[in-house]
């Protein structure tokens, strides 16, 4: 009963306090202290304050799950790798003209492990009218060092990263597989300070799903785009192979995971460490890579 | 207020900010002082606030400060709506006001201990490479090009300068997020009462408000805590543009995403839609601001984003209906100075 009166004085207190400052004349909303950030009535939808709507990605879960399942075939390896909570940094290579990857993956783990997994890629996307507002929606974001920390940090999220960057899909189609520079590590250094573990993915099946036959940069640097790609898919279905993919087979690995013995949340870090993860990091991929295709009997059927 | 008696400055007491916050400050009994600065008439009804008229940069500023012996400056003399005036006279008033102002709080032997400066969340700026939430240290994504960015930059360098030469002195600076309630307005809450709400087709980017009264309060918070350093001010929650919309019962306009400026240049000719540079871009991408660390220090939100739009289009409404209601103030120097200063008047 105490505590009870001596929250009663303590709220009393305390409304007085804002009304004797109150002074614009509107009724005074108590925000109560229980009050849950996410469940703001009022609402007419339910984008939330990332910009992510939980029944577009469910319906967007349900309209890809035939292509994932039924088109890719998409197989998995080492998904025990992949923490079942936490914060985790998965970093995978890159490739095809529009990137197949990117949703396999997010699809993939969503489905076999139940977690969400939000990509980061380069906000090209977002100055698109209407495909910026959809990656948005589907849980997209640009790939800014703040986002990236916040999700792994503060919300224990798994963020999916490409190093290579637009390198990567931008490659043309006899260099698939060779993995492109790592940006400049920063993926390595997100990690370190959010402290959390790098994950690698290695894709198999990708490049051959929309292979890059040849680029046209000056379209490119004409309307802003990182690159323009001329692809296969292009010549051999017309109009239609500006978005469909070839029915590669699709096979992922998962690494082991990498974890950093350094105190998290430092301003800075050995730049000769970081480079020294990111190169590690991605050797292995690489290795993974040749592995996987050195078993790999057809393109079609794995 | 820590147990000691205040003299305050407060410029822009003709606006909204000047002058809610000297009200505020009038009924709080430790605050011996108020003395208000404008270049026009304050527009709320003051009981004990000194008005004295300046020029657009107070040149005078330094010996207000020495004669009244000013120990608090709450500076929200800071023009972010471009559609009001020139980019000139915005110049005149944002930089060189607030050079001038910290020239005179710095000048020898001078008394000030506590400087608030109201900025604006446009400071950081609006492209598609920003974070979700910029926090009071992310930088902005790319340099300043428009005129309030431009303003709020060199206005912040000021305020930084002094901190550094007057470590005596706390100096804290609040950035705004879009503002809403009943009384002010701004571009975005001048496009949100149009029958038909501008938007631009394909983009649908999260908006954060902070409501009027969350305003005055966090001003007073900073205050009362003798809180220095850089604090974004921003109810909880984003939303959609859209939905903005939604809520202030109105349907979208979408304008074209590619040379919108062709159609919002005739549209602002004609007086229909105002909407300058700065918010087209925010119409492009939004911005959100981590408000955690204000919060930390114990300011609660009386109103989240949503609250703040509902609110905000309550009062639309009650004003559509029955008009602006109250009587407008009009302020009379003569009977102000009667009752500041008559022997007639009997005071306490």
């Amino acid at each position: 009963m105490d505590g009870g009166t001596e929250e009663h004085e303590r709220l009393v207190a305390s409304v007085e306090e804002s009304t004797s400052r109150s002074l614009v004349p509107v009724p005074v909303v108590e925000p109560g202290p229980e009050q849950d950030e996410a469940s703001v009535d009022g609402r007419r939808s339910d984008v939330d304050e990332w910009g992510r709507s939980q029944s577009m990605r469910a319906l967007a879960r349900r309209i890809y799950d035939p292509i994932y399942s039924k088109w890719f075939r998409v197989e998995w390896e080492g998904l025990e790798n992949i923490p079942t909570e936490g914060g985790a940094l998965l970093v995978a290579n890159h490739a095809a003209a529009i990137p197949s990857d990117a949703p396999v993956i997010m699809h993939g783990i969503e489905t076999e492990l139940g977690r969400p997994v939000y990509g980061l890629a380069d906000n090209f996307f977002k100055r698109v009218p209407v495909v910026g507002t959809l990656w948005s929606r589907l849980g997209g974001l640009p790939a800014h060092p703040d986002n990236a920390y916040r999700l792994l940090k503060e919300q224990g999220q798994l963020v999916l990263v490409f190093p290579e960057g637009s390198k990567g899909p931008a490659k043309p189609f006899n260099e698939r597989y060779q993995l492109r520079r790592f940006g400049r590590g920063g993926f390595v250094e997100i990690a370190m300070q959010a402290g959390v573990p790098v994950v690698p993915i290695a894709v198999v099946g990708a490049e051959e799903s929309m292979p890059t036959l040849f680029r046209l940069p000056h379209l490119a640097s004409f309307i802003g785009a990182p690159y323009v790609p001329v692809t296969a898919n292009m010549l051999a279905l017309g109009p239609l192979g500006v978005a469909t993919y070839f029915p590669a087979k699709f096979k992922l690995r998962v690494l082991e995971p990498v974890t950093f013995n350094v105190p998290p949340d430092q301003e800075r870090y050995s730049r000769s460490r970081v480079m020294d993860w990111s190169e590690a990091i991605r050797d292995r991929i690489q290795n993974a890579l040749y592995d996987m295709l050195r078993n790999r009997r057809s393109v079609w059927f794995g | 207020m820590s147990g000691t008696s205040r003299r305050v400055l407060v410029t822009g007491l003709g606006t909204f900010w000047g002058g809610r916050v000297a009200q505020t400050l009038e009924a709080d009994p430790e605050v011996e002082v108020i003395v208000g600065l404008d270049t026009t008439e304050p527009t709320v009804e003051l009981e004990r606030t000194e008005y004295v008229r300046v020029d657009a940069n107070y040149s005078i500023l330094a010996r207000i400060v020495r004669a009244a012996q000013i120990d608090t400056i709450i500076h929200t003399f800071l023009v972010v709506d471009p559609t009001q005036m020139s980019a000139r006279a915005m110049h005149e008033i944002n930089v060189i006001g607030t050079m001038n102002l910290f020239a005179a709080a710095s000048a020898p032997a001078s008394t000030v201990r506590n400087v608030v400066v109201k900025s604006s969340t446009i400071v950081y700026g609006c492209a598609a490479s920003d974070p979700v939430w910029f926090k009071e240290d992310t930088p902005s994504s790319r340099p300043a090009r428009r005129g309030v960015e431009r303003n709020l930059e060199a206005v912040e360098g000021y305020v930084r300068d002094f901190a550094q030469d007057n470590p005596h002195v706390n100096v804290s600076m609040l950035r705004f997020a879009n503002v809403i309630g009943a009384e002010l307005e701004t571009p975005l809450t001048r496009a949100l009462e149009l029958p038909l709400v501008p938007s631009l087709a394909g983009f649908d980017p999260r908006f954060q408000f902070v409501h009027e009264a969350d305003v005055i309060r966090s001003i007073l918070f900073v205050l009362d805590h003798n809180l220095a350093g850089v604090f974004n001010v921003a109810g909880d929650g984003l939303l959609p543009w859209s939905e903005v919309a939604q809520l202030c019962g109105k349907r979208t306009a979408p304008l074209p995403p590619i040379g919108t400026s062709l159609i919002t240049g005739p549209l602002a000719q004609l007086g229909l839609v105002d909407l300058p540079e700065e918010y087209l871009q925010l119409l492009r991408f939004g911005r959100g601001v981590d408000n955690s660390r204000l919060k930390d220090f114990g300011f609660r939100y009386q109103y989240n984003s949503v609250q703040a739009v509902e609110a905000f289009i309550e009062a639309v409404r009650l004003r559509n209906t029955i008009g602006t209601g109250q009587p407008t103030y009009r302020y009379e120097r003569d009977v102000e100075q009667f009752f500041r200063h008559s022997p007639a008047v009997i005071r306490d």
